[in-house]
């Protein structure tokens, strides 16, 4: 166990560190951010100055040294836009991305998984041909445009919630069902897959003749063993969550992770861009962590191996 | 003499014989999926759009009258009314038809040639260059495709071509993977291990025997994907990277719309819509094409 750890820990900091030196050379590839801060026609000795000042005039593999030297140290340097620490900046967004990634989650389990079960017990009935039409149909929307259309009729029409904006309880509710539809369909879909294999088992059949309750059957012997497949997807969703989390935040002005990585994008404000990278790719890998762990929980043919 | 006259006229008679049934085989197969063929209609529908579609819409997309902005559907000819500055949306949707198949396709076309010719080395030749090739693709595919897209087209700038280039740089690793467990499986057949008994050349058994029998799987991603790179480039457009107005596509629509969404809701409505059908078509015939190919994916 603790040699599967530390190969994982060791994995996860290099993949961390690829990360952080792609997108350092994208971005100096991409040009010098010097010229976004001075009015086009600024004399060549302003524009000589503020790259001194930046540091941008140095060589390239300077730059890549300073650069790694501070991050091993958590230190990305400051926004070019407001001048404070950029991953400062990163950490105080991720309690609010947090709760909205986590909300989405829990409602498309709630919702997913009993419809999954059902559909799958119900197999070929009318309503599991429903619940998969809806999950295909569910796979093809967009979810920024999904919560342009919850926008629209609850906001705009309805008046029941806020368009954007975060902070209160109803602030939450558009974006987390926008960022919940895509995880449903694909958990619907998901459920119903893990637990028509299960149904099909011998044993199942042999306690279904020795005359248990449908209820014990599906809860205690049938969904139990579903769960393997389903909890890898759930981790494998979390990365997808957070990358719909930056959409879902600009189409909500969501005052998340996402949304400041969009706008410093935008801005070309690039240490909180890398900041925001460093973050993702650590909450990323830890939560492949986890559910490798978890999965040995679950399956302990995988403990042995 | 007289043999050799007679096969040279049978081999065209028979290879057009044979074509003709495999083109009726689909059909039939087809004609049995009615989500097959809702899938198959759709992208046929979708073609002739962008193929023809400057001829068949009522307006000139770029034109705009002020005068006409933020007319409802149904006024003045124009079906799905104008947006905020009078373009006709019907016809703007037709023209970014045209953007949403290009970058669907370019980028499963680039995607797939770089992950394939990745998936076929690593598979292939195993040893280290499997082992630091399939490193790679762990390392990307442990952060979030739509994050990866969004920060390389904000590097690379707006732009067509920048958008494809974006969105192969996140897709490519899938090909990867799937096509080099592909080869993994073909490598052990036992009419590999007979071309490489009789001497046949490295290089041949890789272009002779083993490309033809990948090619089924690639098909499938493709057609899979597809999909997916059309909802991406819409997220990146709509957030302001990708394609750039003036040039009509779904995405950019829907971001300039977005503004206008308390009094004129035709704006975001149409071109969602569009993105979903055609999604929608492209993964239905993904689907059935995946069953039909190879049904030991299916349900996966």
């Amino acid at each position: 166990m603790l040699d599967f750890i530390v190969k994982r820990v060791v994995q996860v900091v290099i993949v961390v560190f690829l990360a952080l030196t792609v997108v350092f050379f994208l971005i100096r590839l991409s040009g010098d951010p010097t010229t976004l801060f001075l009015p086009p026609d600024a004399p060549k000795e302003q524009i000589e100055e503020y790259r001194e000042l930046l540091g941008f005039n140095r060589p390239l593999y300077v730059q890549y040294a300073e650069f790694m030297k501070g991050a091993v140290h958590g230190d990305f340097g400051e926004s070019l836009r407001s001048g404070e620490d950029a991953l400062g900046l990163v950490m105080a967004r991720m309690p609010a991305t947090f709760q909205l990634a986590i909300s989405a989650l829990a409602l498309s389990l709630i919702i997913a998984i009993p419809l999954g079960v059902l559909s799958a017990y119900k197999r070929n009935t009318l309503f599991d041909k429903a619940s998969v039409g809806i999950t295909v149909i569910g796979q093809a929307i967009p979810n920024f445009w999904f919560g342009l259309i919850l926008i629209f009729i609850f906001a705009a029409q309805l008046k029941l919630f806020p368009s954007s904006g975060g902070g209160s309880v109803k602030h939450m509710v558009l974006p987390v069902i926008t960022l919940a539809l895509y995880s449903v369909s694909r958990f619907v879909r998901f459920t119903r897959s893990a637990m028509l294999d299960v149904l099909s088992k011998d044993y199942i059949r042999t306690t279904k003749a020795a005359g248990t309750p449908t209820s014990t059957l599906i809860m205690k012997y049938a969904l139990k063993n579903s769960l393997i497949p389903i909890i890898t997807l759930i981790a494998l969703d979390l990365g997808v969550l957070l990358g719909g989390a930056v959409i879902t935040e600009a189409v909500f002005s969501w005052p998340g992770v996402g949304r400041l990585l969009q706008q410093s994008l935008m801005n070309r404000d690039f240490p909180i861009v890398l900041a925001g990278v460093f973050i993702i790719a650590i909450i990323y890998a830890v939560i492949n962590f986890i559910t490798d762990i978890l999965y040995a929980y679950v399956n302990p043919q995988i403990r042995v191996k | 003499m007289e043999t050799s006259t007679i096969t040279t006229t049978t081999n065209p008679i028979d290879s057009k014989v044979q074509k003709k049934s495999k083109f009726k085989f689909f059909f039939r197969k087809l004609s049995k999926s009615w989500t097959g063929m809702l899938g198959f209609g759709i992208i046929i529908i979708l073609i002739v759009l962008s193929l023809f579609g400057q001829w068949i819409a009522p307006f000139d997309p770029m034109d705009a009258p002020l005068r006409d902005r933020l007319l409802p559907p149904l006024t003045d000819g124009h079906i799905l009314g104008t947006d905020q500055l009078g373009r006709d949306i019907l016809s703007r949707l037709i023209a970014g038809t045209k953007v949403s198949m290009i970058i669907g396709l370019a980028t499963a076309l680039l995607a797939g040639v770089v992950g394939t010719i990745i998936g076929v080395t690593a598979g292939y030749f195993r040893g280290w260059v499997d082992v630091v090739l399939m490193r790679i693709v762990d390392v990307q595919l442990s952060f979030p495709f739509i994050l990866l897209v969004l920060v390389v087209s904000a590097v690379l700038g707006a732009g067509l071509t920048n958008i494809i280039i974006s969105l192969a740089v996140g897709g490519w690793v899938i090909f990867a993977r799937v096509i080099r467990s592909e080869v993994l499986a073909i490598r052990e057949k036992e009419f590999i291990t007979a071309a490489i008994a009789t001497g046949v050349p490295k290089l041949e058994i890789l272009v002779r025997h083993i490309l033809p029998n990948i090619f089924t799987p690639i098909i499938i991603l493709v057609s899979l994907q597809m999909g997916t790179y059309i909802i991406a480039e819409a997220s990146v457009s709509f957030l302001g990277f990708g394609v750039q107005p003036p040039t009509p596509a779904w995405g950019n629509m829907l971001n300039e719309g977005k503004d206008y969404i308390f009094g004129s809701w035709w704006l975001i409505t149409f071109p969602g819509l569009a993105i979903v059908l055609t999604t929608l078509g492209v993964n239905l015939f993904g689907d059935w094409l995946r069953d039909t190919l190879d049904p030991e994916l299916k349900g996966e």
